[in-house]
């Protein structure tokens, strides 16, 4: 029989094993899901993984899709070593993307060089907004803050849905749900001719470098993973909780926002009330998948971003559902999770019993 | 006499580390036997043996002379081996007859098993109300509620492991009559302590473990507790001493006044009109059952609880109730909880990001936000080397070390900050004797150069070896404080109880 045994000291190469790991069953569960669905897995795996990677354009789509999932993530791993969970960064980011192509719309047709730049702040401060929500509730009245922001995700979502269906909707668009196209000088500009990559990603990674500053070299930092790993300690050490609580959901708030205008002055180009594909529960993968460590974060968002891609591939040359995007990121968290007992825990075959602690 | 449990060279090895290493010991009926040894000197691991709940490698075993082995607790209650274990596994929504009959192969609460339980406590002095919750029991009752339900299975043998560490010195009186009495009756009851009163007091025969071996065995009566601390500890050790004594003109430095706290969850008693005032160079004790008020007052000392007004809590005449524990911190407060891991230091972290939990502000180890990693390093280093924390280096996580070890870098980074007041909570709980000597002698020092020092512990042996004066905390109320040459067990433990004590007012 498998058994698990308490490791002494947590392992520190199956912390870096265990995504390796996820990654690799995650596969193998992807090749047999796609073989009872009567697809050879090789080509499909193929499809999934590979295609989308094998030009130009695909990698530069990869990077379209991972800058907000990295941008997302890197604020919430802030949160979640600190311990406070931030789940409804979708919310925040549909905040961002109101508030950021609601500037743009408000002046329109400006497009002078001010608008970007004043859309940028916009954003971080509708998605510090939306997140200023939880983070009261919580530090005023101590609810879970993993409730409100979820919930609250749902009601940015409705918002958004109204203002395309009211004032924001494009007046020569025929009643289409959308708003108008934004001028062309108040995109994110383009880093890689002929692509859609644009400057979000440069921010992604800025952002991943001050983040690891923050982390590592600052009172702000330490107190976050002293409040994560010993919250008695944290207390003890005097340190204020409820700043910490306001900091990571402005941080992760902002970021999130950042994102959303990511995505209207970026591949979408205007408002739509399907701004984002989940990125904003999806960054909860990423941040987990990358270790709440920043290069982590940037490695995992190109993985995940790569299941987007291999979805949409997948559905085009190998007739599978788009499901299958949701299903391997799914897997992945999952798998994941279970993975990481093996940081904790070593298993056995038909060992001593378990042991007694002396 | 008889034999009624005999080891033979029983080993027990828990991976590298061996906890029992051919340990031998015979245990006779009529005859109250002390196992003596520190924190890790394999005591839990013989006891565990004992009742059936480690098996060990190696070794044999004899009950009554016949070969025996003990492969579960049923084998050990079957032979008549009663145990009284250190944690208390009681419900405390259920009554003292409902908890003993859950205890019971064929046990239910009746009224028969009411009276059953009532005549044994009264027959060994265990006062008892056997329909009383348990949960509205004092610690040393619900000791004698273990007591009595290892009692009822009418044991040959009764193993007892720390008994006496929650309890008052009357308390302990006490126990110490009804364990002759039990003796007496050719009972054999195996004492486990690591206090050396108590055991000469107590016991008629002593074996010590140090380091997973039997060490000695030995008369307790006519072994000197100084002898006997040195088989325990394996070296002499010397007694802490104090530079100079105290001068009684020196300046107040510390006033609480009329301290008061509502019940919390965090203390259930909460705080009644605490006042006190400490000198300067003065160590003041504050004895007292656990439990009684400890956590609300360290709580509102460290500042982690503000109190109701400024005035409350005065630091060399500045108010400082209002101030949060950084800025207390500032102003010369330096304070050992009386957790180590998980409050006085993380576990995953190393040494130096533990140096930084409390001195950052004191110290400034923070420049406009960003961390000195140099000066910090510098000072655990410093830390470690002053205080002799032995590790694997300033980049050893916290919890590598061992409690002795760990406890004196704690200590060390309090009083390295040089504070005005430092307050420890139970600064040598579970740390080796070689370490607290240490700690005790570092808090004197302390002391000689103008700090004043309090001690909150439940150790009265440490209190009057360490301190000038001792007040006792009871149910949320601080006892005026006793100076120490006048203060004995007797009187600290009526006021640990709460009884009135004429010369204390």
């Amino acid at each position: 029989m498998l058994r698990l045994e308490a490791r002494p000291t947590p392992s520190r190469t199956m912390t870096l094993a265990a995504p390796l790991l996820a990654l690799a069953l995650t596969i193998l569960t992807g090749a047999l899901l796609f073989a009872g669905l009567g697809h050879a897995p090789g080509p499909a795996l193929y499809h999934f993984f590979i295609g989308p990677l094998s030009d130009r354009y695909g990698l530069a789509e990869l990077g379209v899709k991972a800058a907000p999932l990295v941008l997302i993530a890197l604020g919430l791993s802030l949160g979640f070593r600190a311990g406070i969970w931030n789940i409804g960064a979708e919310g925040q980011l549909i905040a961002g993307a109101i508030c950021g192509g609601g500037f743009a719309l408000a002046v329109y047709p400006a497009e002078g060089p001010w608008v970007l730049p004043l859309m940028l702040f916009a954003a971080a401060a509708g998605g510090m907004a939306w997140a200023a929500l939880p983070a009261l509730l919580r530090v005023w009245r101590n609810t879970n803050e993993i409730l409100t922001s979820l919930m609250l995700v749902y009601v940015a979502s409705l918002l958004l849905r109204l203002l395309m269906n009211g004032v924001l909707r494009d007046p020569d668009g025929f009643s289409f749900p959308e708003s108008r196209l934004l001028p062309d000088g108040t995109l994110l500009p383009i880093i890689l001719a002929e692509t859609r990559l644009h400057l979000g990603a440069i921010l992604a990674l800025a952002a991943a470098l001050a983040v690891w500053v923050l982390a590592r070299h600052t009172l702000v930092g330490f107190q976050i993973k002293v409040a994560g790993l010993a919250p008695n300690a944290a207390r003890y050490a005097g340190f204020n909780h409820n700043r910490l609580i306001w900091l990571t959901f402005m941080i992760s708030g902002g970021l999130a926002g950042l994102a959303g205008v990511g995505e209207v002055a970026g591949p979408m180009g205007q408002l739509v009330p399907e701004v984002s594909p989940g990125y904003g529960f999806t960054a909860i993968i990423v941040a987990f998948l990358g270790r709440l460590h920043p290069a982590g974060i940037v490695l995992a968002g190109l993985v995940v971003a790569l299941s987007y891609l291999g979805g949409e591939n997948a559905q085009i040359n190998a007739g599978l559902p788009l499901a299958v995007t949701g299903v391997f990121q799914g897997l992945l968290l999952f798998f994941l999770l279970a993975c990481d007992v093996l940081i904790q825990y070593r298993p056995r075959l038909n060992g001593p019993r378990w042991r007694n602690k002396r | 006499m008889t034999a009624l449990l005999t080891l033979h060279e029983t080993t027990k090895s828990y991976g590298q580390v061996c906890a029992n290493d051919r340990v031998s010991l015979t245990l006779n009926a009529g005859e109250v036997h002390a196992l003596l040894g520190e924190n890790g000197a394999g005591k839990s691991t013989l006891v565990k043996t004992i009742c059936g709940l480690v098996q060990p490698d190696s070794g044999t075993m004899t009950w009554r002379g016949e070969p025996t082995a003990l492969p579960g607790p049923a084998a050990a209650r079957a032979l008549g081996i009663g145990v009284v274990f250190q944690h208390f596994s009681l419900f405390e929504a259920l009554t003292v007859t409902e908890n003993i009959a859950l205890g019971l192969d064929d046990g239910h609460a009746n009224t028969d098993l009411t009276e059953r339980i009532e005549r044994l406590s009264s027959r060994y002095g265990l006062t008892l109300n056997a329909k009383a919750i348990v949960g509205d029991l004092s610690v040393g009752e619900r000791q004698r509620v273990e007591i009595v339900r290892a009692l009822m299975q009418d044991p040959a043998l009764l193993v007892l492991d720390e008994p006496t560490s929650v309890l008052t010195p009357q308390e302990v009186e006490a126990l110490a009559a009804t364990l002759r009495q039990l003796a007496d009756e050719g009972r054999g009851i195996l004492y486990i302590s690591h206090k050396l009163s108590e055991i000469r007091h107590l016991c008629d025969r002593v074996t010590v473990l140090r380091g997973g071996k039997v060490v000695a065995e030995a008369d307790p009566k006519t072994t000197s507790p100084e002898a006997l601390a040195e088989l325990m500890v394996g070296q002499r050790l010397p007694q802490p001493k104090r530079a100079s004594s105290l001068s009684p003109n020196a300046p107040v430095r510390l006033v609480i006044d009329h301290l008061s706290q509502a019940p919390n969850p965090f203390s259930p008693t909460g705080l009644h009109n605490v006042s006190l005032s400490v000198q300067a160079g003065e160590v003041l004790g504050i004895a007292g059952v656990a439990g009684n008020g400890q956590n609300a007052l360290l709580a509102a000392l460290s500042g982690e609880v503000l109190a109701g007004s400024a005035g409350t809590i005065i630091l060399d005449q500045q108010p400082i109730g209002h101030i949060h524990p950084q800025g207390r911190r500032t102003r010369g407060l330096a304070y050992v909880p009386p957790e180590r891991l998980g409050t006085g230091a993380v576990p995953e972290l190393d040494l130096t990001d533990n140096a930084l939990l409390s001195t950052y502000r004191r110290l400034a180890f923070a420049v406009r936000g960003l961390l000195q990693p140099g000066k910090v390093a510098h000072f655990a280093s410093n830390v470690v080397e002053r205080f002799d924390v032995r590790s694997a280096g300033i980049s050893a996580r916290a919890s590598s070390l061992s409690g002795g070890n760990l406890q004196k870098f704690i200590v060390g980074r309090e009083i390295l900050q040089t504070p005005k007041l430092l307050v420890a909570a139970h600064p040598t709980w579970g740390v080796d004797a070689g370490a607290a000597a240490a700690i005790h002698q570092a808090l004197l020092d302390l002391a000689t150069e103008g700090a004043c020092i309090i001690i909150v512990s439940e150790d009265l042996d440490e209190l009057l070896m360490l301190t000038d004066r001792i007040a006792v905390l009871c149910d949320g109320r601080l006892s005026a404080p006793i100076p120490v040459t006048e203060a004995d067990a007797t009187t600290l433990g009526m006021l640990m109880a709460g009884e009135p004590v004429d010369a204390a007012a």
